[in-house]
């Protein structure tokens, strides 16, 4: 059975990721299995990788570096090898060179890019917290059929100037949470179990 | 850019039973809270609250298990809370499939409580829950369920969760707490203009026009309600219809 990992570096919306991955899996008509690891071995034989992540950057990227082995399997599979993955939340912002939240720290520097504070702005409040509509830069296998005006959940207050989803080759990463976006979330991640980049 | 009004289903839960009161007491039943979540996810609710309103005052934990078959029908974010006291009772739920965490009476004893979840949590998950009561021209804090008057002023407390780091306000006007006679707008704008955290309108919505002034009005970025959908008095729908037409955007749904 194809395998899709999901990174356990203690984030909190792990196993909210993990139900929605395996509903999507069913949609897709694939079965799958749903491997909750941090183990690099396990990364060697993954047909996707998941980095999910909620709450700080810098928490986030010291858990991530914990664990041995980790990050040089996630860098082995996903630029070496172009294994699909998908980060969400702080596993999309892991994925910039640094982010500023109380301080500065280094990220994965797989996209180069700053994640900083979302600045306060005329009518909005921070945290960015609700539904807002997605508005695709240019048409993306992960985000086709998702209805008319399709909407999303966000829940932060960094980003890199509210870009609400970054793709590169095999690499597609969302501020947003696919796994709480109900009709949406789902299709988006039944389409990432499907995608062939 | 603009964010969506939110609406939020509340399930109050005791003893493993969705029930709902008049001013905090008179409970009567409504539902299985599993079944209720379910119901909400399929309407396309953008939220959903669960509280279990005896853990405090009984000084027992929330229902652990019955927040993780909740969660298992959710595909939205869930808040919960009720009886959380630390950043581990935080954590503890949010493992069994809570989105974010109310904190209520330890955060009104303990402000640094409110920091110690942040910290460990980020903010966004960290959802301060105000329980007032007009005082004269002010309000006053009420916890343990509304049992215990604080003497503490809900609008300088707003202040105080937001330094902290609260992510949101959920705030709940217990005199129009299940009267159905409309939100405390007075209320509302006191608490919105303090402070530039969400605030989500809670107590006394009884029609789904009772809900578009607590946006437009008010300042609040979500409404909350409990017998007004548990009942079937108002649908998801109607209240969808309601705030759009009287001009807060919603999520086109489905």
């Amino acid at each position: 059975m194809k395998t899709i990992a999901l990174i356990d570096y203690g984030s909190g919306n792990l196993h909210s990721a993990a139900r929605a991955l395996r509903v999507a899996s069913n949609e897709a008509k694939k079965t799958r299995e749903i491997r909750i690891t941090h183990d690099p071995a396990v990364l060697q034989y993954a047909d996707r990788i998941v980095l999910p992540g909620v709450g700080h950057f810098a928490d986030c990227a010291a858990n991530l570096r914990k664990h041995d082995g980790l990050i040089e399997g996630l860098e082995e599979a996903v630029l070496k090898r172009g294994v699909p993955f998908l980060g969400i939340c702080v596993g999309q912002q892991l994925l910039a060179t640094n982010g500023l939240e109380d301080g500065d720290t280094p990220g994965l520097d797989w996209i180069a890019g700053t994640v900083d504070r979302i600045q306060p702005g005329d009518g909005y409040r921070i945290p960015h917290m609700g539904w807002n509509a997605l508005t695709p830069a240019r048409a993306h296998p992960v985000l086709s059929d998702l209805g008319e005006d399709p909407h999303v959940y966000f829940a932060h207050s960094y980003g890199q100037s509210m870009i609400a989803a970054v793709a590169r080759d095999n690499i597609f990463a969302t501020q947003f949470h696919p796994e709480k976006s109900q009709r949406v979330g789902l299709k988006m991640l039944s389409n990432f179990v499907l995608w062939q980049p | 850019m603009t964010l969506k009004t939110r609406i939020i289903p509340c399930l109050d839960v005791k003893d493993g039973r969705t029930v709902k009161g008049v001013n905090f007491v008179d409970l009567r039943d409504a539902g299985d809270p599993v079944a209720l979540a379910k119901a909400y996810d399929e309407q396309g609710a953008d939220e959903l609250c669960f509280l279990d309103i005896t853990a405090s005052h009984e000084d027992r934990g929330t229902l652990l298990d019955i927040v993780s078959a909740t969660a298992e029908q959710c595909f939205m974010p869930l808040t919960v809370g009720g009886g959380v006291r630390s950043a581990d009772n935080m954590l503890a739920l949010l493992r069994a499939g809570a989105d974010k965490v109310a904190i209520n009476s330890a955060a009104v004893a303990n402000p640094q409580v409110i920091s110690d979840c942040a910290a460990r949590a980020g903010r966004q998950c960290v959802v301060v829950a105000i329980d007032a009561r007009q005082s004269g021209g002010s309000w006053e804090i009420f916890n343990h369920g509304g049992r215990k008057p604080t003497g503490i002023d809900a609008v300088e407390f707003a202040k105080t969760a937001e330094s902290k780091g609260a992510g949101e306000i959920l705030l709940t006007s217990m005199d129009r707490d299940g009267t159905k006679a409309g939100y405390d707008l007075p209320l509302l704008k006191a608490i919105t203009s303090a402070v530039n955290i969400p605030v989500i309108a809670s107590g006394g919505a009884g029609k789904a026009d009772d809900l578009p002034s607590a946006i437009l009005e008010g300042g609040a970025s979500a409404v909350l309600a409990a017998s007004i959908f548990h009942f079937g008095e108002v649908t998801l729908d109607q209240a969808r219809a309601a705030l759009s037409k009287a001009g807060a955007p919603v999520r086109p749904f489905p």
